[in-house]
């Protein structure tokens, strides 16, 4: 896909992701507008072997929701890639739904692993690109951090794992968005600095703009070129990106807009459309 | 019955060395299989499996959370993991990791953990788990084993491999005799083993405990009391319908084990008769109550689960 494309496609994926929190007047919104550039590039550019028509492939690239209540935007680019009907996700949180509030692998193909305790998504992240490397394949594994889930101590059990064992088929982007429910994460419990954090797990370290293809493509390539050692890329993001009056407000970390602030959420996202096509 | 006869005399092995040996075995025919542990594989005995399959035996240090997380992410790429550690920080520390990531996403992850129960002895209360089936128990998707011998803990490790889905193997440090006759006993998940037929009081024993009941049962005998032993080795699926089979015979039931009388045997039993047949029953176990430092045949006496003891409390208990 070309820049404006891959555009499209995040921007068709932040609609979803507002269907969705409307449609069950819950869920993230915040986390998850943050990070839909991220999982563009990754499903439409970067991960290798992802079929809709056969989800489980072996051989294909895996990615764990390491923050599993960002599902809607992980629904939403499923539903975008073709794994799930669009029209599905207006039954997000909803009682007989597939999609739980948070992801389940059993119930969403497409789905590499059940998330949503936080911490818990980086290990069986790790045991993925281990299983890799003991069975000499060549998948690579990603794996979606939030900033304030960092503040969880097995984050750094599997970092110090993946050093140790040079798990160079990981690569593991931090959703820096700044901000956790309780409010900005250097306030909570700062988890700065982060560079040092990482580089002392023996993790390669690369940044990047969260909403900027090119940047993101860099960052994945050189990932894709570090061996001998997991990456960590740290993506400076904009919480609620995409919905101006969500930007950057902790107050929609995790709450569904009601009918009117629906309304000013879609219009803001037609617009940016709008401006995409022209 | 599969009983060994004298055997009160037989050697004795810790369960925890039969896993080691029952992997070992298993590694050689099934080359998916991995083995984890937490910086215990000395004491868990997965040394002898990563003697045989250095490659396969994973290491993740002192890091319980991770390692069970690191298991499910195995297991989801088509792996057979059992891992390792001390049922206190396999199934307490690692509680949650077990909930969420192993049992609400049916992998094939086997818990077995060793160290369970205050036969541990010398190391005292913060290693002591008499917690631990009740934890296991009371997650969905959890089949929980607790083996009573060699043998049998050789066959719930080859049962566990083939069985499809989460499975909590609970293991001893102590070497308690061999009852079971390998050439003859047979394991099936679920089903309860009739180890001595009786009339006049049931005692369900599960874990080194069926030994010691066994003994009991025989001076119970010598008093003109006839009890039928019934082992559980796996506490959940329970097999509620010998249970009732046997209760209906014999309108008494003890439990006994080496666990909390708190979500363990006396609970899984209880649950059954409560809704099938109301009988009373009596349970044998820890009280509620931590454990201590001390040599491990010590302990059991003193926590009243060797055979005298139990002897003199199912006497009462018939006679009340």
């Amino acid at each position: 896909m070309n820049i404006t494309e891959l555009k499209k496609t995040a921007n068709n994926i932040r609609k979803g992701i507002i269907e969705e929190v409307h449609a069950a007047a819950s869920g993230h919104p915040g986390g998850s507008l943050s990070s839909a550039d991220i999982l563009t590039y990754l499903y439409f550019e970067e991960m290798q072997n992802i079929d809709p028509k056969d989800p489980k492939n072996p051989d294909r690239d895996r990615f764990v929701l390491s923050k599993g209540h960002a599902a809607p935007v992980l629904y939403a680019t499923l539903a975008e890639k073709g794994f799930i009907p669009k029209e599905e996700l207006v039954t997000l949180r909803k009682i007989g739904s597939r999609l739980q509030g948070h992801p389940d692998m059993n119930l969403v193909p497409g789905v590499d692993m059940s998330t949503g305790s936080l911490g818990q998504g980086l290990s069986t992240a790790v045991g993925m690109a281990l299983a890799a490397k003991l069975d000499k394949k060549d998948y690579r594994v990603y794996s979606l951090l939030g900033d304030g889930e960092i503040q969880e101590g097995q984050i750094w059990e599997a970092c110090m794992f993946a050093g140790y064992r040079k798990l160079d088929n990981l690569v593991v982007i931090l959703d820096n968005n700044g901000l956790q429910i309780d409010g900005e994460i250097k306030k909570v419990c700062s988890p700065y600095p982060l560079d040092e954090k990482f580089l002392s797990f023996n993790f390669h370290v690369i940044h990047a703009d969260a909403h900027d293809f090119d940047s993101l493509k860099a960052a994945f390539d050189e990932a894709k070129e570090t061996k001998g050692m997991p990456t960590a890329i740290i993506a400076k993001s904009v919480k609620g990106k995409g919905v101006s009056f969500m930007e950057n407000e902790v107050g929609w970390h995790g709450k569904g807009p009601n009918d009117e602030e629906y309304k000013a959420a879609m219009a803001d996202l037609e617009r940016i459309e709008t401006e995409l096509c022209q | 019955m599969s009983i060994i006869k004298d055997f009160a005399d037989t050697k004795k092995i810790a369960t925890r060395e039969s896993y080691g040996q029952a992997l070992a075995e298993l590694g050689k025919e099934h080359p998916d299989l991995i083995v984890m542990d937490a910086d215990l594989a000395g004491s868990t005995k997965t040394s002898t499996f990563r003697k045989e399959f250095p490659d396969r035996h994973i290491n993740c240090g002192i890091a319980e959370a991770n390692m069970m997380c690191i298991a499910a992410g195995l297991a989801s790429c088509g792996k057979t993991v059992f891992a390792s550690s001390f049922a206190m920080f396999a199934t307490g520390r690692a509680f949650e990791q077990i909930r969420n990531t192993i049992a609400h996403t049916k992998v094939n992850v086997k818990v077995a953990a060793s160290h369970a129960g205050i036969s541990v002895g010398e190391d005292g209360a913060t290693h002591q788990c008499c917690e631990d089936i009740s934890l296991m128990r009371s997650i969905p998707n959890m089949v929980v084993i607790n083996p009573c011998d060699d043998t049998e803990a050789k066959a719930a490790v080859k049962a566990a491999y083939e069985y499809e889905g989460p499975v909590y193997i609970r293991l001893g440090r102590l070497a308690v005799p061999v009852l079971l006759d390998e050439n003859e006993y047979k394991f099936e998940i679920g089903k309860g083993v009739v180890l001595k037929e009786g009339s006049d009081v049931t005692i369900f024993a599960t874990g080194l405990e069926v030994y010691e009941a066994l003994l009991a049962a025989q001076k119970l005998e010598a008093d003109g009391i006839s009890a039928e032993v019934i082992n559980i080795h796996t506490i959940k699926p329970i097999d509620e319908e010998l249970v009732v089979k046997s209760l209906s015979k014999t309108k008494k039931g003890v439990t006994v084990e080496e666990h909390s009388v708190i979500g363990g045997l006396f609970s899984a039993v209880s649950e059954v008769t409560a809704k099938k047949l109301p009988t009373k029953l009596m349970a044998i176990g820890v009280e509620d109550q931590f454990g201590h430092s001390g040599p491990a045949k010590e302990l059991i006496k003193e926590f009243g689960l060797d055979a005298d003891s139990i002897y003199e409390k199912v006497k009462n208990f018939v006679n009340e």
